[in-house]
């Protein structure tokens, strides 16, 4: 039996970084808000306990904060010639699990994408060509950088993030980052204190002519007191970020800016533990009802709603729309539909300079403390005589230093022994790492749809993912690449090695946790899932908030973006569509 | 009603102080002005229980004498007090004598509210009176005998209890009239700050110079300048009234009920006021005790303990971060004769008020799984005795006690 519950206004399914900001901003409106946490409460002190939270073993090897693909699995193949096959541990990926989401556990880099993205289809095409893009399925994402500017810069101030401007209204700021567009006012904290190696990257890469800069970080470089009055502390640079909480109140998450303030208010409540089934729709299937939801007895619930905002992880904004028969889903072989289209990752690749005499003290980190040069990022750098479009960032972002997994040896070091014992001391401290993080463009036949064979525990297809390196992404990255060996060679250590990306994805190692697209955004209802203010185009009191909006993937980590889209959507609920509920604010 | 009014509240004037009030009495009317007198007296501190309605009934109250659970005081004629009259509500706040005769334990702090005027309690009786009636029974008494006998209370009243109206200091400024007025009479501090006697009065000479309660030690609130607030600013003191955070503190514990529930609610003015007097209060010798050498065996072992587990918050000299970690460094609470508060914040953490005006809600973990007694001890005495601070070592039995 299903319990029906007394109506909400809003109901928000995932509690992380965007179900908060949109709880936050609709509260303050006035509405009744209740959010739908899959995973556990979670907070500070009770659960990134200080003397807990720095568990490699827990947090970082067997993945205490993750989901676990036994509450989600998803399969996987590389192209619709196979059969995809369900991941029985997630990771190439790895996502969040709990209040706060993602928003937990990342490393805290927190860019803008640049219009050149959002108008990439325009773009390329008007600079060279549309045969250059042909094998991909680009897209304009319907906003524009101008338009986003002031929701950048709202989550930037939230989030107190560290950083230094490269362009405040058009006037290039020295040191910082001048292929950024302009934006109205510098970050709100000064950069970190750098550590040698991304200082020594620094110096090489201007030496070439390069133009680094310090990679904005949600890793506090100071005390700071956000916009909501809560404040955050200095970050003590323990290194222990990427799949950890921060027991320090040192680094942006919705426990750290947002919920002590939204969860005092009366107008808002999570239930946590509890997993959306499906968004129930009404028989026109224009409009949606509710969601149903599970608890952790298995009662049933159905939580009726004047607005759904699906605010989960990409993926599984993605399947709930699958799952509850919300717009047409993609395929791959007419290239019609639009739920599941687009999906795009992140096309990286690494390097490491092996030193005899240095000393970077790797233990000594933030998860976003480092040097990153734009030079060859998006299109910042002249395509014409080149076989690709898109670019990366160079990234001299030492994390961490931590002692299970920082294990660095050079080339010929046996993989086990006394001598590899000698080397990996020799190694840990002398070793510089910097990495490209490369744009990710659709393709025809990279997308998300539910698989056919596999199920849940509640008997619900898995999502599965189909998706390879793009050849145009290979091409791209293996030239980023070559930068890379220049860069490294100048370093003058004694070894180095360039890890290049090949064609073949492989879900096994980690990758990246940036998996995007599948309900983007765009101007068109035919190619794309929602509007610009990411309301679906086919039940309009449907927000999907979250890199599953992305059209493209750029060469940047996407919490920057996701959280300016999801102010973005906030402002246009409080100012647009709250004076004429259930209406298109965009007329297809 | 306006010129019933006029004349009391000029009687009243120096001791209510609320000088808005008396210059718009057009808007001040019986239930707005005990409303106020409902934030001044904290009722809602022991009445109200965690998630229940307001005023319908409180947690048990832990006495050395048993437990003593807060009555539901709303309108409820069964099980609140909707048929008391004024006169009974009156004598209860003021004599400890409630309807029907029945005498109250003085848990219930009548020997404090008893120095309010007769004015501020019937405006908080017309309050009371307002609130939503809530159908709840609660046996307050649940004290083992012989406590439970009631009229016991007529001796205890006899040792402990005079009985009377607050009387103002012509010598003093109207501003610590004030503040006296509201420290022991509504605000009641003396009941957790003042240290008591063995029948659970307060002890004569000393008030609010520190007392333990409930697992807690309520820190010496004089001008005392090393374990008082004597070296604090009125302004400091307004500030961690009003926003459960200075620079110097976070309030935490019950202290953080009463920010949240009343010190956060009062007029500027009357903070101000409790701060005048509370800087006047006697405060016994402020003279500092020698510290802990710092390479005393136990001090060095808390210096890696403190460096280890607490100084990424705290800071390694101690000063903590605005709104977020409280400093030790020069910190009254942490040098008070008991390290009561410092042992359960340590063993047990706890989570600090919150207020419009400081929001963070910050909280100290746990770290009793992590530490053992002479570690919690040892980290204690190096807090205790390090930047500058001073106060006697803590021996690892005292911190079994609190396990």
């Amino acid at each position: 039996m299903t319990v029906i519950l007394p109506r909400k206004d809003v109901v928000i399914v995932g509690l992380g970084w965007t179900g908060s900001i949109l709880a936050h901003e609709l509260t303050e409106e006035g509405l009744d808000v209740v959010a739908i946490e899959r995973g556990p409460w979670r907070d500070t002190a009770t659960d990134f306990n200080i003397g807990y939270a720095q568990d490699e073993l827990r947090y970082a090897i067997r993945r205490d904060l993750f989901l676990q693909p036994v509450v989600e699995a998803m399969t996987m193949r590389n192209n619709t010639t196979q059969t995809a096959l369900p991941m029985r541990e997630y990771g190439s990926f790895l996502p969040g699990n709990g209040v706060g989401g993602a928003g937990v556990h990342w490393n805290g880099h927190t860019w803008r994408f640049w219009d050149t993205d959002f108008q990439i289809s325009d773009h390329l095409n008007q600079r060279y060509g549309g045969d250059r893009v042909q094998e991909l399925q680009l897209q304009n994402w319907g906003v524009s950088a101008s338009e986003l500017e002031t929701y950048y810069d709202k989550f930037e101030y939230l989030a107190g993030i560290s950083g230094k401007a490269g362009n405040i209204k058009g006037q290039i700021q020295p040191g910082g980052n001048p292929f950024e567009d302009p934006r109205s006012r510098d970050y709100p904290l000064p950069p970190m204190q750098m550590t040698y190696a991304p200082t020594l990257f620094a110096e090489v890469t201007k030496s070439l002519g390069l133009h680094p800069f310090p990679t904005p970080a949600a890793n506090m470089s100071k005390d700071y007191i956000n916009p909501l009055g809560i404040a955050m502390g200095q970050c003590t640079m323990c290194g222990f970020c990427e799949r950890f909480g921060c027991a320090n109140y040192s680094k942006s998450s919705a426990q750290t800016t947002i919920l002590p303030v939204l969860m005092k208010k009366k107008n808002f409540e999570v239930r946590t533990d509890s997993e959306v089934l499906r968004v129930e729709l009404d028989a026109s299937k224009k409009n949606a009802r509710g969601v149903t939801y599970v608890d952790t007895s298995g009662q049933e619930y159905f939580q009726p709603a004047d607005m759904v905002l699906l605010c989960a992880y990409g993926l599984h904004n993605v399947r709930l729309m699958l799952l509850s028969g919300i717009g047409q889903p993609y395929d791959p072989n007419t290239g019609e539909g639009t739920v599941g289209r687009n999906y795009c990752y992140q096309t990286n690749a690494g390097a490491q300079v092996f030193f005899d005499d240095k000393n970077f003290n790797p233990f000594v980190a933030a998860g976003a403390l480092g040097q990153t040069v734009d030079d060859y990022n998006g299109d910042a750098f002249d395509h014409g005589g080149l076989d690709f479009v898109g670019g990366a960032g160079i990234n001299c972002i030492p994390t961490n230093g931590r002692p299970i997994q920082t294990r660095p040896t050079p080339p010929g070091t046996p993989r086990w022994g006394k001598d590899w014992k000698q080397a990996t001391v020799n190694a840990y401290k002398s070793t510089l790492s910097f990495s490209s993080q490369g744009s990710s463009y659709p393709t025809r036949g990279n997308y998300l749809d539910l698989d056919p064979q596999y199920n849940d525990r509640f008997g619900r297809p898995l999502l599965r993912v189909t998706f390879d390196f793009p050849d145009n992404d290979i091409r791209m990255s293996n030239w980023v690449s070559d930068r890379m060996e220049d860069i490294a060679k100048t370093f003058g250590g004694k070894q180095y090695v360039n890890t290049r990306r090949k064609k073949g994805w492989d879900s096994v190692p980690y990758q990246s946790t940036h998996n995007t697209g599948g309900a983007i955004m765009g101007a068109d209802p035919k190619t794309s899932a929602v509007n610009k203010y990411l309301q679906s185009w086919d039940v309009s009191n449907l927000f999907v908030i979250g890199a599953s909006a992305f059209a493209h993937n750029a060469g940047k980590n996407p919490t920057g973006t996701v959280g300016a889209l999801a102010y973005h959507t906030a402002d246009a609920i409080r100012q647009q569509y709250l004076r004429n509920p259930g209406q298109p604010l965009v007329s297809a | 009603m306006k010129t019933l009014l006029l004349p009391l509240t000029l009687s009243a004037l120096s001791l209510s102080g609320s000088l808005a009030l008396a210059q718009a009495p057009d808007q001040a009317d019986e239930i707005i002005r005990g409303r106020y007198q409902a934030v001044l007296t904290d009722c809602a501190a022991c009445h109200t229980a965690p998630g229940g309605k307001p005023l319908s009934g409180g947690l048990p109250l832990h006495t050395p004498f048993g437990d003593l659970v807060p009555p539901n005081i709303t309108p409820d004629k069964e099980t609140g007090i909707g048929d008391w009259t004024k006169e009974e509500f009156r004598s209860a706040l003021k004599e400890g004598v409630g309807h029907g005769g029945k005498r109250l334990y003085p848990a219930m702090p009548y020997p404090a509210y008893t120095k309010m005027s007769d004015m501020d309690v019937d405006n908080l009786w017309s309050y009371i009176r307002t609130v939503e009636p809530v159908h709840n029974a609660v046996e307050a008494n649940q004290l083992p005998f012989p406590f439970n006998i009631r009229t016991a209370m007529l001796g205890w009243n006899m040792l402990n209890f005079t009985p009377g109206d607050f009387k103002p200091d012509p010598g003093k400024s109207e501003q610590w009239n004030r503040g006296a007025y509201i420290v022991q009479g509504a605000g009641h501090c003396g009941t957790c700050h003042t240290p008591k006697n063995l029948t659970g009065a307060d002890k004569d000479g000393v008030a609010l110079q520190g007392a333990s309660l409930q697992g807690w030690y309520a820190p010496n609130i004089t001008s005392n300048s090393h374990i008082g607030i004597g070296a604090w600013s009125d302004d400091e003191i307004v500030q961690y009234l009003k926003t459960g955070q200075n620079s110097h503190s976070i309030a935490s514990g019950p202290m953080r009920e009463a920010v949240q529930e009343s010190t956060s609610m009062m007029t500027d003015g009357d903070l101000k006021a409790i701060a005048v007097y509370l800087k006047s209060v006697d405060g016994g010798p402020d003279d500092k005790p020698k510290a802990v050498a710092a390479d005393d065996a136990h001090m060095k072992a808390g210096a890696l303990i403190y460096h280890d587990t607490c100084s990424a918050c705290h800071g390694l000299e101690g000063k903590g971060a605005s709104q977020l970690f409280p400093a030790l460094a020069g910190s009254p609470l942490v040098q008070q004769p008991s390290a009561e508060t410092l042992t359960h914040l340590v063993l047990y953490g706890s989570q600090g008020a919150t207020t419009p005006a400081a929001r963070t809600t910050p909280a100290m973990p746990s770290l009793g799984w992590r530490l053992n007694d002479q570690q919690v001890a040892d980290v204690l005495t190096y807090i205790r005795n390090s930047w500058g601070n001073a106060a006697a070592a803590v021996a690892p039995a005292d911190v079994k006690d609190k396990r």
